[in-house]
């Protein structure tokens, strides 16, 4: 189970951001805690937990709109500052992706989902997963190369 | 192509924040804390170090299940404890306070007797009458396995008495290590002969 802990984080943290992504990974773990006696020996535990944390972190914003604080559309990242910086703009860029293109680049490339099974907890088809994908990571790496030369330029 | 396109998508995401091992520590003990509130933590852990070595201390909410010297390997320990009580395991070192606090003070000379409560759900059928019998060998004293067998109500059975004690799920707080060859030697030991005599020196002291 700690063997995927850092994956699970990562993935929460590309879908949240910030605090929520604790309180996501938390109760995804709490949850995986319950239901693991009931696992199948032979279950993909990664694609399993992933599952688990789509829909806790669907949970936790919910949550958090009860609760009435209000989410920004680019939630601000609580995760320590990188040494020069540049990975919150990348945190940052991640966060301002549209939510398919978000879940989709996290279940995949931070996930290790193949296309299917992304589309399998997304919804939609493998197809429209992997173009989902691919039209986030375009969209991060034009924002992120941007925000990286104007802070060239800064300096 | 596209397995181009993966790695450089990869490789622009590892720009991302790295998960520190702080963090998941924090998690880790955010996490134990629900699950034992929830009544979802069947198996807590930690390790303590000692003169023998790093232990493996591991409880249910019945008590103290499994001590593991460092050569029995404590991931191994994990695994069977995994497979045997319940996978719903973490570490979650509140649960073993007292366990601890007893083996410390057991290893400064301070404690000659164990009370914990001690679950032996991992010792069957003689195996556990035999366990359940070396605590009446005393601080300081050794017993043979024949004396044991006799004790334990087998008289003939000491070499069974023999596997109990190597299989012995709590070493330390039950003292197997009391039980030598009836010539006097130490025979074998769960912590390899250098921790049973460690043991029996420091009770001997």
């Amino acid at each position: 189970m700690t063997e995927h802990g850092a994956m699970v984080l990562r993935v929460c943290r590309a879908v949240l951001g910030g605090a929520d992504a604790e309180d996501a990974w938390s109760e995804t773990f709490l949850a995986a805690l319950k239901a693991y006696p009931e696992l199948p020996d032979d279950a993909n535990v990664e694609a399993w937990l992933v599952t688990v944390a789509h829909r806790k972190a669907i949970d936790v914003v919910r949550a958090a709109a009860r609760r009435a604080v209000p989410v920004a559309a680019v939630p601000e990242s609580s995760s320590a500052p990188g040494a020069d910086g540049r990975d919150l703009d990348l945190a940052a860029a991640v966060a301002g992706l549209p939510r398919r293109q978000r879940e989709a680049v996290a279940y995949h490339y931070l996930g290790g989902l193949p296309y299917q099974e992304v589309a399998d907890v997304i919804g939609g088809t493998a197809e429209a997963a992997r173009r989902a994908a691919a039209d986030g990571i375009a969209k991060l790496r034009k924002t992120y190369a941007a925000a990286a030369i104007g802070e060239g330029e800064d300096r | 192509m596209i397995a181009h396109h993966e790695t450089e998508a990869r490789e622009l995401l590892e720009a991302l924040p790295a998960v520190t091992e702080a963090e998941l520590l924090a998690l880790r003990d955010r996490l134990a804390d629900s699950a034992a509130a929830q009544g979802v933590l069947d198996v807590a852990y930690r390790t303590l170090d000692t003169p023998v070595g790093s232990l493996l201390l591991a409880a249910t909410e019945k008590g103290l299940v499994r001590v593991a010297y460092e050569v029995q390997g404590h991931e191994r320990a994990l695994e069977s404890l995994a497979a045997l009580v319940s996978p719903r395991i973490l570490h979650a070192p509140a649960r073993l306070d007292a366990a601890s606090r007893a083996i410390d003070e057991y290893f400064a000379g301070r404690r000659r007797t164990f009370d914990l409560p001690l679950d032996f759900s991992l010792a069957r059928g003689f195996r556990r009458t035999v366990l359940s019998h070396l605590p009446d060998i005393g601080y300081g004293h050794t017993a043979s396995y024949a004396a044991v067998a006799a004790a334990a109500g087998r008289p003939r059975a000491f070499r069974a008495v023999g596997t109990a004690c190597a299989t012995n799920p709590l070493p330390v707080v039950v003292p197997c290590h009391r039980v030598i060859r009836s010539d006097g030697s130490l025979s074998g030991y769960a912590g390899g002969p250098a921790a049973k005599q460690a043991l029996l020196t420091l009770e001997a002291a």
